[in-house]
């Protein structure tokens, strides 16, 4: 058997990724203790490295083709979902360094570097059956990772917790796809569409109960209702680092696994799923938003939020079109810059305050102007404002929503953003308004951490203001699914 | 091209407010001067606009136009013609005497006038904005620091309530209009969000109809139309004296303004077949604002509710769809734009020193700041639609349009002059003439000379227009005949 | 020398407003100094119109010394000016009154710059409303008068004296007057907005010439109402706004209160001229506008005028107060002019409406000087002796005898007695409308006699009767320079008394010329 080296070159990053994370294990054992910080900067460093010759040479352009046996499609959407995969877990690295004990543990990034790599092949993954492996290899480090506070019973409980709603969610999912290889016959999921066609079990209960089955694995990823109630309490529990990283690469992966399974295998069902998905976005939003309304504690404020955030991004989905999937990525774009930059203010000022409660954030802008700046700009952002991000990225998927004629899901979306704002400036309130004792002091923020912090800043505010470039991404990628 | 004044303006604020943010924090001397030097820049730039706008050619000048989002028909694209000129000089002057009186600002005024700033590139880029999303985009960004400068800086008994309730109702109205500016462009099939491609969509009567409400009062929410206005005084009052001078000196006309460049002008025939009820709401605007002003204690909500009675009547003016009364409508947005600066302006001094804004418990005001009384009173006038003032040259037309359109609203609505002449006549005498109250005396000052500067600037532009209103009723007639020719004539 | 008589009016109407600034920026303290080049300054518009008097044809038809420049282009309304005969007399009499009020004004010692400032603004604001040949310029200038006006009273009016309102509170009575005088005159002007709106709408043009030509062929409508109902509506209006300044019966309770409450000088612009900006209405755009209406409701205002005759000669009677009684005079006196306004308006261009018209005119000019007179003397008094009130005073013509004539020739003047000015033009008033409104006329007579006996009512308790012995030896008597301001009115009546011709030969040319095509 041979192999052609163009085969080798569309998983090169892979490849990289692979060897990255052995130079990180190695790395470990030959760094002293007080030097192990510099690993996040190794595994931030090796990332940056796998995603410029991504960036600048392995851009599919011209189309997507498939490699190895039709088992992985290189396309638009696996570049975009990718490069957001290793920018968050760049940026989750560098967040990391300064957190105590963990920081310094060469696992953290090794577990996080062989997560991405997994997020990596399930958004190029064609076939059911290395869908099903890439996620599993994206969700056994993060059950690890989320653990990794041994000494914390919240953590470990949020490790355990992820780990048995994970499995749950991963063993259904699985029956779901083997029901759809008993009704076919095949795993790939290019081929499924057409023997839907052909078979008999074209519109069958078996058909709609599979669809709905593989749904309930997906809606695990991107935390939306019903499988939502893991999240908060897995955030609250995990590193914070970890927690964005959760929320931000491992949700987009898993819309981009959405994306295609969906649009790919069934879009002779779209009006059926389509609609089954617009129940699901504005329960998912309602939900997500009025819990969030009563959280004292900012991690899990942030999780209901990223709930309804994935209940806002599920609308580009369900109206199953061109200009949908283009905002579902756009708005997966904007919503990693955007929440990852949120929950690194949360853990830098977590572990300076020692609290994660939202009144502990009073004074925070008389202590650190900085810090307190880029809050506002990630909680502006989530709430949908400009210039940050998050406008372009909500107003794209209610413009999907209208298009496509469903006006009134783009008012639930409308009206869940006015509730989502309240809660937002709430926090902001405190940040910006309240005092505490010794707010005079200023606080110590890593140079590592700033430099993390403006990336992000940085990227907000190019995602809302020049959005052209990320835009054609976003817009080839949805070409691709087409 | 040539230089891009109108971008020049817009960035302005929001560079220098970047640039501000970079100076030490206890530097505040200098953050005072980066801002007043900022602020003056727009000033000049925007007096340089108005005054250069070439009223005979009429349309849209000074254009810029730059690809933002081809693929979706999303452009930069600025440009202003007779409506929005004189809303940019206003901008610029308000902003100006806004830093001169925000001087005293204590406590972080390096993020105040970043937040200030950001408000004002907001403001500038909706007034000059031609695209549609680019509308929306800076429409929310005068939004959101609103809350930040009300609940930080405001008035501290009420300032949380205010500035969520001020952000939400704003929000919530931005976005309604949002889904209808995006079903706009869907239903043209134009594929682009340029508003003057958009004028010649020919959408659907049907479509217009049910579609003007939602965008036109969206929008309305910020000119503080009945019964969404109740965001309004409440803000007004909590706000910094500043951001009340530019909220309900600028912000409001913000509503009004984009309530008729999209509402009306995208969508003319719902424009004609609403009206009738939008006409009816300002009346209650009107009236009912005169009143509640008239039995406010509370100094500052006195002029909050007369801002609601005041934009009751460009909103009225709007909604006649003819020429004068649009025509009066433009000139109400300056005029009452730069009178309730003002009042604001004096009323923050008042309160600064007096420490209570209870108007029985101040008086003699003129004696301890003599500047304030006939700075007051040339507001006041104003106010009342005084000849010689620019309030009568805006009003005088409102009424002339209501009457072609609707006369007992006219006669109905004239009732709100008097009731504005006694409120305001009551302050005057309450608050400015008569004696020291004993608990305040020995405990006010004079104003600083900025103040000074500041109040002097905003009663000058007040009388010049008013005085010589062809200086502004030119142009503003030139975009008025524009939105006639959309409305067909009508 | 060119310049000033192609720009005659401007530079009239419009030195006033930059003499204000120019007094606003004299130097603070000095108030002597303020007085003064407030004094000198204020003959500078005087002395214009003289020049405008005597540069005058009274032959030529139409309005003189026009100008016109761009002022509300959208609107169709321009700056346009000019003088008739009619408007010419109003004018001399403001720009005479201007000094002299502000002589009588040195006694001020509160503000100074702000009062002269206000002083001279209220002059712009009167001769603007004289001048103007557009509507809304008209409007503009008459409510502009209104703001000084207000703030004379409120701010330097008398301080004694408080009224009750409602809710029991009590506020100083010169907040009270000038309230209601603000409001009042608001509320008229509210109407007479809303009609100038109205014509402006139907006719296109605020152009009074204009407007002469084209209102009776106006036609259309405006939301289904005929022009004609327009007209109507318009009409009422105009009279009611016109007819609380003049003040005509039942609309005059703001005068009383707003003339006792003024400054001394306050007091005798605003009787000597403000006053006569109603009538001036009356004669200026009611007549002309709306010839048909006027001739149909002219009876009715022939009656009010007959009310505000007779019951202003009673109220003038039963007042204690000096300053009140002369208020009501002027209810009485203004009476007359509307009874000749609306005897010519039911005869429009005949001879006796003429007659009749010439008589209100010159009784607007004599009613000017005299009631100006009365009140200034009434405030020398006052100042003396910081009260108003007839029943303190008594025999004080032995111990102020030079003031004591000036009082009773003054009041003559007044009365109208033969060989005074008032005498002629109330007997026009009264010659000219007896053909047409008789009876009322007869009934008029009968206010007459009330005014003689209030007159001399008001003569007999001050300087008559027994002495109250606390002035002894606490009253000055008449300065120099209150003669000096009382010596032109006294010898214009006079003149106008003995020489009629001078001025109505201006006013009967103006008044024939002016209704010749109504």
């Amino acid at each position: 058997m041979t192999i052609d080296p163009s085969e080798i070159l569309a998983i090169l990053p892979e490849i990289l990724l692979v060897v990255l994370a052995l130079v990180v294990l190695v790395a470990d054992l030959v760094l002293k203790d007080e030097q192990r910080r510099m690993l996040g900067w190794v595994t931030a460093g090796g990332l940056l490295f796998v995603i410029i010759p991504l960036l600048f040479f392995f851009r599919p352009t011209d189309g997507a083709t498939f490699m190895w046996g039709g088992a992985i499609r290189v396309d638009m959407l696996g570049f975009v979902f990718k490069l957001l995969a290793y920018f968050g877990a760049a940026i989750t690295a560098i967040l990391a360094m300064d957190y105590e004990v963990i920081g310094k543990r060469g696992e953290l990034y090794m577990l996080l570097i062989i997560s991405t790599l997994g997020m990596s092949v399930m958004v190029m993954a064609a076939d059911l059956i290395l869908l099903y492996v890439a996620i599993e290899t994206t969700s056994i480090p993060l059950y690890a990772l989320a653990g990794m506070r041994t000494k914390s019973d919240k953590s470990v409980e949020s490790g355990f917790k992820y780990l048995l709603f994970g499995a749950m969610a991963s063993a259904i999912m699985l029956y779901g796809f083997s029901l759809l290889y008993g009704m076919t016959g095949q795993t790939n999921i290019y081929l499924l569409a057409e023997a839907f066609q052909l078979g008999t079990a074209s519109g069958t209960p078996l058909l709609y109960g599979s669809l709905l089955i593989i749904l309930v694995g997906f809606a695990f990823k991107i935390s939306a209702v019903p499988m939502h109630f893991w999240a908060p309490d897995v955030y609250e529990g995990a590193p914070t680092p970890i927690a964005g990283f959760l929320s931000t690469a491992s949700k987009a992966a898993g819309f981009a696994v959405l994306l295609r399974v969906f649009l790919v295998a069934f879009p002779e069902y779209a009006t059926q799923w389509g609609m089954i998905l617009a129940v699901i976005s504005t329960i998912t939003m309602t939900i997500g938003n009025m819990i969030a309304l009563a959280q004292k504690n900012i991690k899990r404020l942030l999780a209901y939020s990223s709930i309804a955030h994935a209940g806002y991004a599920l609308i580009g989905v369900a109206v199953a079109s061109q200009l949908g999937v283009t905002s579902v990525t756009y708005y997966m774009i904007a919503y990693l810059a955007t929440n990852l930059a949120a929950f690194a203010v949360v853990g830098i000022y977590g572990r300076i305050a020692g609290s994660d409660e939202i009144s502990a954030y009073a004074g925070l802008s008389r202590r650190s102007p900085g810090l307190a700046l880029v809050m506002m700009v990630a909680l502006l952002s989530l709430a949908g404002m400009p210039p940050f991000g998050g406008f372009v990225a909500k107003v794209f998927v209610f413009a999907a929503a209208v298009d496509a004629g469903l006006i009134w899901l783009a008012v639930v979306g409308v009206i869940n953003s006015i509730i989502g704002l309240y809660y937002y400036l709430t926090v902001l309130k405190i940040v910006y308004l309240y005092r505490s004792e010794g707010d005079e002091v200023p606080l110590e923020v890593s140079r590592s951490s700033w430099f993390a912090l403006g990336l992000l800043v940085a990227a907000i505010l190019l995602i809302g203001t020049v959005f052209a470039p990320w835009f054609n991404w976003a817009s080839q990628s949805a070409l691709a699914m087409f | 091209m040539g230089f891009p004044v109108l971008s020049v303006i817009t960035f302005t604020p929001i560079i220098a407010g970047l640039l501000i943010l970079l100076i030490p924090a206890n530097r505040k001397t200098e953050v005072r001067m980066a801002a007043l030097a900022a602020a003056t820049f727009a000033l000049i730039l925007s007096v340089w606009v108005y005054f250069s706008y070439d009223t005979p050619t009429a349309g849209y000048q000074f254009v810029e136009q730059y690809n933002w989002l081809p693929q979706l028909g999303i452009s930069y694209h600025v440009g202003v013609d007779g409506m929005n000129t004189p809303l940019v000089l206003l901008t610029g002057i308000v902003m100006f005497t806004g830093v001169l009186i925000s001087w005293g600002i204590d406590d972080r005024p390096r993020e105040f006038f970043a937040f200030l700033f950001i408000l004002a590139t907001g403001v500038f880029g909706v007034f000059v904005a031609l695209d549609l999303f680019m509308l929306f985009f800076f429409y929310e960004i005068a939004v959101f620091p609103m809350f930040l400068l009300i609940a930080i800086w405001g008035w501290k008994v009420t300032r949380e309530y205010a500035a969520m309730k001020l952000t939400l109702y704003l929000f919530i109205g931005s976005v309604v209009a949002l889904v209808g500016a995006l079903a706009m462009y869907f239903t043209s099939g134009l594929g682009t969000f340029d508003m003057i491609a958009l004028e010649g969509a020919g959408f659907s009567a049907d479509f217009q109809k049910l579609w003007f409400p939602f965008v036109f009062l969206g929008f309305a929410v910020l000119g503080g139309i009945f019964p969404f206005h109740n965001w309004s005084p409440d803000g007004h009052v909590a706000a910094p004296t500043a951001v009340s001078m530019f909220h309900a000196g600028v912000l409001m006309k913000l509503g009004a303004f984009a309530a008729l460049r999209v509402g009306i002008m995208l969508l003319p025939e719902g424009a004609k077949f609403w009206m009738p009820w939008v006409i009816l709401l300002t009346l209650v605007n009107v009236v009912y604002g005169a009143f509640i002003a008239m039995v406010q204690s509370d100094f500052k909500y006195v002029i909050g509710f007369s801002s609601v009675s005041h934009m009751g009547l460009v909103a009225m003016g709007f909604a006649t769809l003819n020429s004068d009364g649009m025509l009066g409508a433009g000139m109400q947005m300056f005029s009452h734009g730069v009178m309730t600066a003002l009042f604001f302006a004096v009323v923050g001094m008042v309160y600064d020193q007096a420490h209570t804004r209870e108007i029985p418990k101040l008086g003699g005001i003129r004696k301890v700041m003599p500047i304030l009384a006939p700075a007051f009173i040339i507001g006041g006038l104003v106010s009342m639609g005084m000849p010689g003032f620019s309030g009568f040259a805006a009003e005088f037309p409102i009424f002339m349009g209501v009457w072609q359109t609707a006369p007992w609203i006219a006669i109905v609505s004239a009732i709100s002059i008097v009731v504005t002449a006694a409120y305001i006549i009551r302050i005057i005498n309450r608050v400015f003439f008569g004696n020291v109250p004993a608990e305040l005396e020995g405990h006010l000052q004079d104003v600083r000379v900025l103040d000074k500067v500041a109040v002097v600037v905003l009663c000058v532009v007040m009388i010049v227009v008013g005085v010589y209103p062809a200086i502004m009723s030119n142009m503003v007639q030139s975009g008025v005949d524009n939105i006639l020719r959309l409305l067909g004539g009508a | 020398m060119e310049f000033i008589m192609d720009h005659l009016l401007m530079l009239i109407l419009f030195l006033p407003a930059v003499f204000a600034g120019i007094v606003l920026l004299l130097p603070r303290g000095q108030d002597n100094l303020v007085r003064w080049v407030a004094f000198v300054l204020s003959l500078v518009p005087f002395i214009f119109s003289l020049v405008l008097w005597l540069n005058f044809q009274k032959d030529v038809p139409g309005f003189q010394f026009q100008e016109q420049y761009a002022w509300y282009p959208s609107l169709n309304s321009t700056l346009h000016l000019g003088v008739d005969g009619i408007s010419l007399s109003m004018i001399l009499l403001t720009t005479l009154l201007t000094p002299l009020a502000i002589l009588a004004s040195f006694t001020i010692h509160d503000r100074v710059k702000a009062y002269m400032a206000l002083f001279f603004l209220l002059e712009m604001g009167m001769l603007g409303v004289f001048m103007s040949l557009d509507l809304l310029l008209f409007f503009v200038f008459w409510e502009f008068g209104l703001v000084p006006m207000y703030f004379l009273i409120n701010q330097w009016g008398s301080e004694k004296g408080e009224r009750q309102i409602w809710g029991g509170r009590k506020i100083p009575a010169r907040t009270y007057a000038s309230f209601k005088f603000m409001i009042y005159t608001m509320a008229g002007s509210l109407g007479l907005l809303l009609a100038i709106q109205l014509i402006g709408v139907l006719a296109g043009t605020f152009d009074i010439p204009r407007l002469y030509q084209i209102v009776g062929t106006l036609s259309g409508s405006i939301m289904g109402i005929s022009a004609g109902t327009v007209k109507a509506i318009a009409f009422w209006a105009f009279v009611i706004a016109f007819a609380i300044k003049v003040p005509v019966w039942p609309f005059h309770t703001w005068l009383p209160d707003a003339h006792t409450e003024a400054p001394t000088a306050g007091s005798m612009i605003l009787a000597g001229v403000l006053l006569k900006l109603g009538a001036y209405g009356f004669l200026r755009l009611v007549l002309p506008l709306y010839p048909n209406e006027s001739r149909q409701y002219a009876v009715a205002l022939a009656t009010l005028a007959l009310m505000a005759i007779i019951f202003g000669a009673l109220a003038s009677f039963g007042q204690t107060d000096f300053k009140r009684l002369v208020a009501y005079s002027s209810v009485n006196h203004m009476g007359f002019v509307v009874l000749g306004v609306a005897a010519a308006a039911y005869a429009i261009n005949t001879e006796t409406a003429n007659l009749a018209l010439n008589g209100a005119i010159l009784q607007m000019f004599n009613h000017g000087l005299s009631a100006a007179g009365m009140f200034f003397l009434v405030g020398v008094l006052y100042e003396r002796t910081h009260t108003r009130d007839l029943n303190q005073f008594g025999g004080l013509f032995p111990l102020m005898p030079v003031y004591g004539g000036i009082l009773i020739f003054t009041s003559m003047a007044s009365l109208g007695l033969p060989g005074m000015g008032g005498f002629i033009s109330e007997f026009l008033v009264v010659r000219g409308s007896w053909p047409i409104f008789t009876f009322i006329t007869i009934l008029g007579m009968i206010g007459l006699f009330f005014t003689g006996a209030y007159i001399l009512k008001g003569i007999k308790m001050v300087l008559h009767g027994p002495l109250n012995e606390n002035w002894v030896g606490h009253l000055k008597e008449i300065n120099a320079r209150e003669i000096f301001i009382i010596t032109p009115l006294m010898v214009l009546s006079l003149v106008v008394g003995i020489w009629p011709a001078w001025i109505l030969d201006v006013i009967n040319s103006a008044v024939r010329l002016f209704f010749q095509g109504a």
